[in-house]
Parts: C-alpha cells; structure tokens; sequence
C-alpha cells in the first residue's frame, strides 16, 4: 500500500495529522471560555450595574483560560510550516 | 505582507523580515505622533481646556493611568508611562493588518522580547520591594518542597504571555491568508467582517489582555 510514496512525501503527511491531532487541545479551551462567559452572564443579570468590571474579569479569566489552547496551536503551526521532522529526516541522510 | 530587506555586511548575507521592517515603521509612526503631541503641549495655553488632538491624547493618557492605578494601586502609578507606550505600540502592531502589512507581533520574536522586558520589570519590581533576601524566600511560600514549582511557574509566565499574542495574531493572519487564496475575486466581498473581527476586535483585545496581565503581574510584586 505504501509502495510509490516517497519518504518525504510520509513525513509530510503525519505532520499534517500531528497538526490536527494538536488542535484537539482546542476542546478544553473552548469549554473553559464557554464556563467563564456562561457565568459572567449570569452574574450581568444578578448586578446589572457591574457589568463593566465582571466583562473585564470574564475577557481575562478567557485569555488565561485560553493559553492552552494557544499552546497546541503553535504545536500545530510548527508541524505544518516549520516542518521540524522533515528537517531532521534530511539531517539523517538516509 | 510588507517590505523585506536582505543586505550583505562583512561577508554574510542578511535578510531582515518584513515583519521587522513594519516594527520599525509602527515605531516610526509613534515616534511621530509624539512629536506631534510635544509641539502641541509646549504651544498650548495652560490655562485654557485641550481641544482637538491635544484633548485625545489627554483622554487616552488619563484613562490608562486610571486602568494602571486601578489594578496596581497608588503605589503603581510611575508605571503608566511603561504601560501605555507598551499598549500603544501592540495597538498600532495589531491593527497594521488592516492596511495589508504583516503585523509585526506575528513574529515570535516581537512578542517574546515584550514579555521578557516585562518579566524583568517584574522581577526587578520584586528584588526592590522585598529586598534580595525576601525575594529569593518568596520562592519557598508556603513550603520550601514548593519551591521548584514555584520557580517554574515564574518562568511559565513569559512564555504563556508572548505565546498568547503570538498565537492569536499569527492564527488570524494565516486564516486570512488561506481566505484571500480560496476566495479569488470574490474575497473583497466576504472579508471585511473577518477583518473586524481578527484584526480589529482580536487586535484591540489582546493589546488590552497584554497590558492587564503586565499590570497585575507587577502590581503583585509591589508593596501595597
């Protein structure tokens, strides 16, 4: 099955899959900044009035909670436009 | 997009990014807009009220020094002038997407130099409050087994710092890029409201996400 693909061409492709793999981290972020603005809304309808300090609260506790996120992102964009393996298969010299 | 430059110099080649050339260029437009600003301070009349530009640049310097007082205190408020030229250049650096050069925080190297600048101030912050013996003790708050976690996490903080803006910039840079390569003609159509929202609304988010973490991170270092 693998006969006609090259090396390379292998190479390439799992880092594809390792890229989308990565973005799996996506998940826990997402659920995370979902909570925060969950909450944040339920606490604007308790105090209307402090609406401006709990969005300033809520956009923090996002950015913060997002940082994992982030972080299988730059994974990602490595795999994919970096290409650390296809670097180091070439360093082999096989 | 933008202007690369490659040169040679004793021998080697260089090629400086364009991403580096825009920092210059938005180094250059606040450098000139604060140019501005001085000539027009030293001509105006104290006893009357700004107006105009003058009246703008006053509202945008009173807002962060009340947001940078806010957050770390009395004590804090020498801080404003490092906070708001740290804003105002991630401001102009997010947004120069929008007139089609690359944005310069897409490159990590910009972001991790802002994050250590300010994880240095932090830690000078420290050393100065708390003196260098208090300083070091404060790694082994509240056990001393704690005390490589704690260190770890003092050095988490630079780098979940430049990796969040780096990662949110270069993310919508690039979905921009693959839309203006699959929509063809018709992009001018349907990017604008992705502009609105990964140049200006992710843009002006991050830049104040940025300066409230350095905020908090150095107000935790100040005495209160």
């Amino acid at each position: 099955m693998l006969e006609g693909i090259t090396s390379e061409a292998f190479i390439l492709g799992c880092s594809a899959i390792g890229a989308g793999l990565a973005m799996i981290a996506g998940i826990g972020a997402g659920i995370g900044q979902g909570n925060a603005a969950g909450e944040a809304a339920s606490a604007v309808a308790r105090q209307p009035e402090a609406q401006a300090d709990i969005t300033r609260t809520m956009l923090l506790g996002q950015a913060v909670a997002e940082t994992t996120g982030i972080y299988g992102l730059v994974i990602a964009i490595i795999l994919l436009f970096v290409r650390p393996l296809l670097t180091a298969y070439m360093e082999l010299g096989l | 997009m933008g202007l690369e430059i490659s040169f040679s110099m004793f021998g080697n080649d260089y090629l400086v990014p364009d991403t580096v050339v825009n920092v210059w260029l938005v180094v250059a437009v606040l450098l000139i807009l604060g140019y501005i600003t001085k000539r027009k301070i030293e001509s105006a009349d104290v006893n009357e009220a700004p107006t105009g530009f003058l009246n703008v640049m006053e509202t945008v310097v009173e807002s962060v020094e009340d947001l940078v007082v806010q957050n770390m205190g009395e004590s804090g408020r020498g801080f404003t002038p490092y906070i708001l030229s740290l804003m105002a250049f991630l401001l102009l650096a997010n947004l120069s997407g929008l007139v089609g050069l690359t944005p310069p925080t897409s490159d990590y190297s910009v972001t991790l130099t802002l994050a250590l600048i300010t994880f240095a101030l932090v830690q000078i912050v420290g050393v100065k409050t708390s003196g260098l013996g208090g300083y070091i003790k404060g790694f082994g708050e509240p056990m001393v087994l704690l005390t490589p976690l704690n260190i770890i996490g003092e050095l988490a903080n630079p780098v979940s710092l430049s990796f969040r803006l780096f990662g949110n910039i270069l993310s919508g840079a690039i979905i921009m890029t693959l839309l203006y390569q699959a929509l063809g003609f018709i992009a001018p159509i349907i990017t604008p409201f992705l502009h609105a929202y990964f140049d200006l609304f992710s843009g002006v988010l991050q830049t104040f996400i940025f300066g409230m973490l350095t905020m908090i991170f150095i107000g935790g270092n100040l005495e209160d």
